[in-house]
């Protein structure tokens, strides 16, 4: 009984394995995803941990119903409301979609802050993740101008005005605000280009900033591991080592006397 | 150099108490100093422009002072090998008396990465002058005809609302403050306002109870007027409030309210440019102020902060 039980189990398992097998041949991929879930964290990682992938989550969930948001949406002054009427009143479950996107949109900023809020406060921005801390920087900046650009898309009063007074803030900037200001409305004065404007950027040039920056966030936390609390018996972080690329020619790395290989990491000599 | 590096495995005990923080910069209080000194300044643009000059000199000592601290130990190491990435075109040194060779696959790897330079270029520059270029070049809106003169009856207000460009239609809807100030010189003479706050750009208010609105048919598009008697304009927003002449009287706004220039054209009264006013004297049609381009709201014409603006699109 048990026997025929393993045979049919190995038939199986082999049934599910020669199409994993075959990705994995060609492409590395099966591992390369192995390696992600299984790395080893700090035993004493808490909850505190996952708003990072919380935050991504969040984004995910923007570009998704935005994605779906823009088969509906016409980003032109003379029909830009009267497509968000519809969306939400007209089309099933439009209002929920819509809802997702709008509500999202400050979850997304929140988590972004909690996140930050905890990196700083476990101290995990410190060495060697501080690259990692500027990314975010950079993240936190973009998604706030999401959220500008996106606030003029409904195209009524309230994210009229806003944008108007948004947009003139910018002017105000010593030299260069009065060309920035020009640069977002298109024009000296918010137009037809200025919804426009405000889309592409909302839709492809920021999202774009946005997946590109993350994928290295990411990249960089599983490069350097995740960081233990500040109370934890684990070390934060990897021992401090020197790394030898920097002190070669980028074009063509010479073999040092020790013929060191260019991307080694070595670490340094104690002084005597 | 290659002396002081080794393999890992070879070093298998740790080595950061003996060497701690080799890289890191000392200890110094200068950042909470140079913080200070950026708040002062700060401080000091709404307060007092001397407590912000201060606060600069305080700025750029402790600025100072910090980068001497924190490169205390870089400069007092010892002359470090120069970590100069060495010109593509003169890796391939030869030894001493050999002359300098140029093979050809350093010729083909700059060939080809000069030729990719250029391709970029090409399509980047085009492209990035699309995006940028069309919101500085040809912004000017027509003139807009704004119906018969004795719509504009002598020492009345008239809340004017037009559309200044009726081909891009309805999104360029705006409106303005007309009064006929009766004849100067022979000349008819109008103080035309724009409703536009110069704060940060929100429609201000005529303060003061609204008549009954017509609408006036003209060559181009119809206009609406709302006849009014105000004490002054008021901004909803952040409280900005200026007299009948524009001119400032409370809140945040940093000049007087932008005009438009304006002609007469077989008996009707047609609007011209928008442009920027720093403070209006006088009153009316004697009214004199110094004429400015147009400029964004909150952005200084006059005083001491148009340094910030030395060039405007």
């Amino acid at each position: 009984m048990a026997r025929t039980k393993s045979n049919r189990r190995q038939q199986l398992e082999h049934v599910a394995l020669v199409p994993v097998d075959w990705l994995e041949e060609r492409s590395g991929f099966v591992g390369a995803i192995k390696y992600f879930l299984f790395r080893k964290v700090p035993h004493d990682t808490n909850w505190f941990h996952t708003l990072g992938s919380a935050t991504l989550t969040a984004f995910i969930v923007q570009t998704v119903t935005g994605v779906i948001l823009a088969f509906y949406y016409k980003p032109s002054p003379n029909e830009a409301y009267d497509s968000i009427q519809m969306i939400t009143n007209d089309l099933t479950l439009g209002w929920l979609v819509r809802g997702m996107h709008r509500w999202g949109a400050s979850v997304f900023i929140i988590l972004l802050f909690l996140h930050m809020g905890r990196v700083f406060l476990f101290g995990a921005y410190k060495y060697p993740r501080e690259l990692n801390w500027l990314l975010g920087v950079l993240l936190l900046v973009l998604a706030m101008l999401e959220g500008f650009t996106g606030y003029l898309l409904p195209w009524d009063q309230t994210a009229y005005w806003a944008t108007v007074v948004g947009i003139n803030l910018n002017a105000t900037a010593p030299f260069l605000g009065p060309f920035i200001a020009d640069f977002l409305r298109g024009g000296q004065e918010i137009g037809t280009n200025t919804l426009s404007i405000f889309y592409s950027m909302h839709m492809l040039l920021i999202p774009g900033g946005l997946i590109a920056l993350i994928t290295l966030h990411v990249y960089l936390v599983i490069r350097l591991g995740v960081s233990s609390p500040p109370w934890s018996s684990d070390p934060a972080g990897m021992e401090r080592t020197e790394v030898v690329t920097a002190k070669r020619g980028l074009v063509e790395p010479r073999p040092r006397g020790n013929g060191a290989a260019a991307d080694e990491v070595v670490r340094r000599q104690p002084e005597p | 150099m290659a002396d002081e590096l080794e393999r890992p495995e070879e070093t298998s005990e740790t080595h950061e108490h003996e060497d701690p923080g080799a890289h890191l910069p000392p200890p110094t209080i200068w950042p909470f100093a140079f913080a200070g000194a950026v708040a002062l300044i700060l401080v000091g643009l709404i307060v007092s422009t001397w407590a912000a000059v201060v606060g600069i000199v305080l700025a750029v000592i402790f600025g100072f002072l910090w980068i001497r601290d924190v490169t205390r130990d870089v400069r007092a190491a010892p002359e470090p090998e120069p970590v100069v990435a060495p010109p593509p075109l003169t890796v391939e040194e030869g030894e001493v008396g050999e002359p300098e060779r140029y093979p050809r696959s350093k010729f083909l790897e700059g060939a080809t990465l000069g030729l990719g330079a250029v391709i970029g270029g090409i399509v980047t520059v085009p492209a990035l002058g699309f995006a940028v270029a069309p919101a500085f070049v040809g912004q000017e809106d027509p003139d807009v005809d704004l119906g018969p003169m004795d719509s504009y009856p002598e020492g009345e207000w008239r809340i004017t609302t037009f559309t200044a460009d009726p081909e891009k239609g309805d999104v360029t809807r705006r409106t303005a403050y007309i009064r006929y100030n009766g004849l100067l010189n022979e000349v008819p003479s109008y103080t035309i306002i724009s409703n536009r706050c110069v704060h940060l750009g929100c429609p201000t208010q005529p303060q003061g109870p609204p008549g009954e609105e017509q609408t006036v048919e003209t060559s181009v598009a119809p206009v609406t007027l709302i006849p009014t008697q105000p004490s002054g304009f008021g901004c909803p927003c952040h409280g900005g409030a200026y007299d009948t002449e524009g001119n400032r009287t409370a809140g945040p706004p940093v000049r007087a309210l932008d005009r438009y220039e304006y002609s007469i054209i077989n008996g009707s009264l047609w609007l011209g440019e928008l442009y920027s006013v720093g403070e209006v004297e006088g009153e009316g049609a004697d009214a004199v102020a110094v004429r400015y381009p147009a400029t964004d709201p909150g952005v200084h014409v006059d005083g001491f902060e148009q340094v910030l603006y030395p060039i405007t699109p």
